[in-house]
C-alpha cells in the first residue's frame, strides 16, 4: 500500500475508534441525565414517575407560597389552571420568583405527589415566561392571569 | 433626525457589503484589477457608515429619545450614562448593531492590515466578508430595524434596562466576545478564498494564523467575563452552568481551539490542509449557529432577549446557506487542494493531531448536548433538558485524556521525533509531577483524589514546559541570549499553555473545595466556614441612583482577627420594581468569600443568607486571561510578516490555475 494510503487508514480507524467510546461515553452520560418536563395536568393525572428526577413548570399559585420562621424551607404550589403540583424547597428563591409569575421546578416526586424540589428557576426579566410554562399553560388552555383564552 | 440619518446609513453600508460581496469577486473571477482593487475601500466605507449607524443609535440612548422605539423600551433617565451607552446592546436590534458594527471593524482591518496580501487573495477574502456583511446587515434592517420610532405617543420615560446587565460586565462582555465570534469569520474567509482560488498553501495558513488566534483570544476573554459575570452578578455563586447559551460560546472556542493547533501544523509542515479549511468552516459556523441559538429564543436564557420567530427563521436560513455552501464549496475543491506530505507517528504532528481529535470531538458531545432538547421537542417527544452532569461525564475524560499528550507538545520535534529523547527529556518532569500530585493536596483536608488528579496533570504541563525553556536556554551561549531567541510565538504557546494548566487547577479544586451554605441568620448571629467566622452585624437601607437597596453588613473573622467586611445588597430598581441580589465578594488569589442575601424570614430581621467559601477561584479566569495574552503574544511573531515575495509569485500561479 502507498504510505500515505496506509497512513490515512491508520488515522481513519484511530478516528473511528476514538469516536465510537466517545458515543459510548455520551450514551452512558445521557442515560441518568435528561430531565423530562412535564405540566402539572400531567403530573397530578400520574403520568409523571415517581422517584426520578423531572422538571415542572406553572405559575406560582396566589396565596400559596409558606415560608417557615425558623429555616429555609419554603413550600408552594404550581398550577396550569386545570391541576396544581405542590412543591417544596429549602434554601433561596431566584430574585424573580414570586406568587402569580411563572416558575420551573426540577426535582424527584414522592409518593403523595409532592415535587421535592432541588432548583428553581423562575424568569430572566419581568416580560420574560419560560418556555416550558407558556407550553404548559398552551396546553391547559388558560392564559397566565389564569382566564381561560 | 439622528435615528433617520442613522437609518440613512445602514441602508448605505449594506448597499456597500452588497457591492463588496460581488464587485471585487467578479474581478477576481475574471482578472479584473480595477474591480479587484475596489475592495479594500469598500471595506474602509462599510465600516465608516455602519460606524455612523451605531454612534446614532448610540446618541439616541445617551440623550433618553424615547420617540425611538428601541430606546424606550431598554433604558430609562434614571440610568448612568455608562449604562445607557452599554444599553444599546443590551437588546436584540442593537446587539447586532454592535455585531455588524464587529464584522466591519474584522473586515476594514483586514483590507489595512494585509499589506503583504496578493490582490487576488485579499479581494477574495474581502468579498467573503463582504457577503456575510449583506447576510447580517440585511438581517437588521429587514426583521430588527433599531431605528424603529415610536410616533404618536411618545412615552415620558424609558421601560429600562434588565438591572441583571447593568453592571461593567455587560459593557465589556458582549464586544469582546463578538470580537471572538466574528473574527472566526475572517479564518473562514480566508478558508473559503483559498477553496475559490483553488490553491492551499503553507502561505495560506501563514496569513489566516495571526487572525484566527486573535479572535480565539478575544472568544476566550469573553467567555472568562461571562463566566466572571455570572459569578458575582447571578447571586448563586456559580461560574459555569452548561446553560445552552454558554455552550453556544464555547463551540466556537473548542472549535477554534482545534483550528489554531491545525493551522500550526498546515502553517509550519504543509500538513493537514483540508482539514484545516474544514475546521475554520466548522468554527465559524458554530458562531452562527450560537446566534442563532441565542438570539431565536428557542432557549430560555437572559440572553434571549426576543421570540420572533421570523428572526429565528432568517438566521437558520442564513446558516443553511452559509454552512450548505460552504460545505459544497469544500466537496468539490478539496480534493484538488489536499496534500500528500507524510508524518512519522513520534513527532508534534501527531501530538497535534491528539489534540485534534480531543477538541473536536469535545465540540460534538457539548453540540449533541446542547441541541438533543431541540431535536426531542421538534420531534414531539416532550420537553427534556440536558444539565451539567451529562457534560461533566463527557468532559472531564475528554480533558483528562488531553493533557498527557499537551505535556509532550511543546518538547517533541517536527516531522519525526525518537522516543528515547522523550523519555530523556520528560522523567524529570514526569516523576516531580507525581510527587506534586501527590503531595499538594495534602495542604486541604480532607485529601480529595479529583485535586490529586489536577495537580498531577498541571504540574505535568508546566514542569513539561520548564524542561523545554531550561532545554533551549542550555543550548545557547548564554542564558540572555537563549531567552532572546524565543521567539513570540513561542512564548505565546508558553503563556497559554500555563493559563491552561492555571484553568484546569482552578476549575477543580474550586469545584471540589468549595463549601456554600444557605442559611438563616439574624443580626447579631455567627456562623463559621471553612475556618472563618461570619458575623451579620446589621442591616440598612441605602438609595442608589435608580435603585434602592437593603445592605446587609458582615464581618469576617478568621482565628480572632477580622479579614473583611462584606456588604451585599438586595436592591429594588424603581423603574420596573424588580429585585436583584448584589453579592459581596472578598476576593483573594487563593480563596474568594462570598455572601449573598436571600429573603427576609420571620419578623425579628432574619435574612437567608448564602456563604460561600471558594478556593482557587481565580485560577480559572485568570487563566484564561494568560490564554488570551498567549494568544496575542504569538501575533508579534516574525514570520507573520515577512515571506513577501515567494507568496506573491506563487499567487500569480493560482490566478492562472482558476
Amino acid at each position: 500500500m502507498h504510505p500515505v494510503r496506509k497512513q490515512r487508514l491508520y488515522l481513519v480507524l484511530f478516528v473511528a475508534l476514538f469516536s465510537s467510546a466517545a458515543i459510548g461515553l455520551i450514551t452512558y452520560a445521557l442515560r441518568g441525565n435528561i430531565n423530562l418536563f412535564y405540566p402539572p395536568t400531567e403530573v397530578v393525572s400520574g403520568e409523571a414517575p415517581i422517584g426520578q428526577s423531572i422538571r415542572v413548570g406553572g405559575m406560582v399559585e396566589e396565596g400559596s407560597l409558606l415560608r417557615a420562621d425558623d429555616s429555609l424551607a419554603i413550600s408552594f404550589t404550581l398550577t396550569d389552571y386545570q391541576a396544581s403540583v405542590p412543591v417544596v424547597y429549602s434554601g433561596i428563591l431566584p430574585d424573580l420568583f414570586g406568587e402569580g409569575q411563572g416558575a420551573v421546578a426540577s426535582g424527584v416526586l414522592s409518593d403523595e405527589g409532592v415535587l421535592q424540589a432541588t432548583e428553581i428557576l423562575a424568569k430572566h426579566d419581568e416580560n420574560y415566561m419560560p418556555p416550558e410554562v407558556a407550553y404548559a399553560l398552551e396546553n391547559s388552555g388558560y392564559d397566565k392571569k389564569g382566564k381561560t383564552k | 433626525m439622528m435615528p433617520e440619518i442613522g437609518h440613512f446609513a445602514l441602508i448605505i453600508a449594506f448597499c456597500l457589503t452588497l457591492m463588496l460581496a460581488t464587485v471585487p469577486a467578479w474581478g477576481a473571477w475574471r482578472g479584473n484589477a480595477v474591480a479587484m482593487s475596489l475592495a479594500p475601500t469598500l471595506a474602509i466605507g462599510i465600516f465608516v457608515f455602519v460606524g455612523i449607524s451605531f454612534g446614532c443609535l448610540a446618541s439616541a440612548f445617551l440623550q433618553d429619545d424615547f420617540s425611538v422605539a428601541l430606546v424606550a423600551a431598554h433604558s430609562n433617565s434614571l440610568l448612568p450614562p455608562i449604562y445607557k451607552f452599554a444599553a444599546v446592546w443590551g437588546n436584540h436590534e442593537g446587539s447586532l448593531m454592535l455585531w455588524a458594527l464587529i464584522l466591519a471593524l474584522w473586515t476594514a482591518a483586514v483590507a489595512l492590515f494585509s499589506p503583504q496580501l496578493p490582490l487576488l487573495v485579499l479581494s477574495r477574502v474581502l468579498s467573503v466578508m463582504g457577503a456575510i456583511g449583506v447576510g447580517f446587515l440585511s438581517f437588521s434592517l429587514v426583521t430588527s430595524n433599531p431605528f424603529a420610532r415610536l410616533l404618536p405617543g411618545i412615552p415620558d420615560d424609558g421601560g429600562d434596562l434588565n438591572p441583571l446587565l447593568q453592571d461593567p460586565g455587560l459593557i465589556i462582555h458582549p464586544p469582546l466576545l463578538y470580537m471572538g465570534y466574528v473574527g472566526f469569520s475572517v479564518a473562514f474567509a480566508f478558508a473559503i478564498a483559498a477553496l475559490l482560488g483553488g490553491r492551499l498553501d503553507a502561505s495560506w495558513a501563514r496569513w489566516s494564523r495571526p487572525w484566527t488566534n486573535i479572535a480565539w483570544g478575544f472568544l476566550s476573554l469573553g467567555i472568562m467575563l461571562g463566566s466572571w459575570w455570572a459569578y458575582y452578578e447571578l447571586g448563586w455563586g456559580g461560574w459555569w452552568f452548561w446553560d445552552p447559551v454558554e455552550n453556544a460560546s464555547f463551540m466556537p472556542w473548542l472549535a477554534g481551539t482545534a483550528l489554531i493547533h491545525s493551522l500550526a501544523a498546515t502553517d509550519k509542515r504543509g500538513l493537514f490542509k483540508s482539514w484545516t479549511v474544514l475546521l475554520a468552516i466548522f468554527a465559524f459556523s458554530l458562531s452562527l449557529l450560537g446566534t442563532f441559538l441565542v438570539r431565536s429564543g428557542v432557549l430560555t436564557s437572559v440572553h434571549a432577549f426576543a421570540t420572533d420567530p421570523a428572526r429565528g427563521m432568517f438566521i437558520l436560513v442564513f446558516l443553511a446557506l452559509v454552512v450548505g455552501g460552504s460545505l459544497t464549496l469544500y466537496a468539490v475543491r478539496a480534493p484538488a487542494v489536499s496534500s500528500r506530505v507524510t508524518f512519522a507517528w513520534v513527532s508534534r504532528e501527531s501530538l497535534l493531531l491528539c489534540n485534534n481529535v480531543v477538541f473536536l470531538v469535545a465540540t460534538l458531545t457539548v453540540l449533541f448536548g446542547t441541541l438533543f432538547p431541540l431535536i426531542v421537542d421538534g420531534l414531539g417527544m416532550g420537553k427534556v433538558s440536558v444539565g451539567p452532569p451529562y457534560f461533566n461525564a463527557v468532559f472531564v475524560p475528554l480533558m483528562v485524556l488531553l493533557v498527557p499528550f499537551m505535556g509532550i507538545g511543546p518538547v517533541s520535534r517536527w516531522k519525526g521525533d525518537d522516543v528515547a529523547r522523550w523519555r530523556k527529556e520528560l522523567m524529570l518532569p514526569a516523576v516531580v509531577a507525581i510527587v506534586c500530585g501527590f503531595t499538594f493536596p495534602l495542604l486541604h483536608a480532607p485529601y480529595n483524589i479529583w485535586v490529586a488528579l489536577a495537580v498531577l496533570l498541571s504540574s505535568w504541563l508546566v514542569l513539561g514546559l520548564a524542561q523545554d525553556v531550561w532545554r533551549r536556554l542550555r543550548n545557547a551561549s548564554s542564558p540572555a541570549r537563549g531567552l532572546r531567541r524565543l521567539t513570540p510565538g513561542y512564548c505565546g504557546m508558553l503563556i497559554a499553555h500555563l493559563g491552561f494548566a492555571a484553568c484546569v487547577t482552578g476549575v477543580v479544586a474550586t469545584s471540589q473545595y468549595s463549601v456554600e451554605r444557605d442559611l438563616r441568620m439574624s443580626p447579631g448571629d455567627t456562623q463559621e466556614l471553612a475556618g472563618y467566622e461570619f458575623r451579620f452585624v446589621e442591616v440598612t437601607q441605602v438609595r442608589g441612583p435608580n435603585f434602592i437597596a437593603d445592605e446587609a453588613r458582615l464581618e469576617v473573622s478568621r482565628d480572632n482577627v477580622i479579614v473583611a467586611s462584606m456588604l451585599p445588597q438586595k436592591r429594588r430598581y424603581l423603574a420596573t420594581g424588580s429585585m436583584m441580589t448584589e453579592a459581596a465578594i472578598d476576593p483573594g488569589l487563593f480563596r474568594d468569600l462570598y455572601v449573598a442575601m436571600g429573603e427576609p424570614i420571620g419578623s425579628d430581621g432574619a435574612w437567608a443568607m448564602r456563604l460561600h467559601y471558594k478556593p482557587l477561584v481565580r485560577w480559572m479566569w485568570l487563566g484564561a486571561i494568560f490564554m488570551a495574552v498567549g494568544a496575542f503574544t504569538s501575533v508579534l511573531d516574525k514570520r507573520y510578516r515577512t515571506q513577501r515575495a515567494p507568496v506573491a509569485a506563487g499567487n500569480e500561479a493560482a490566478l492562472h490555475g482558476a
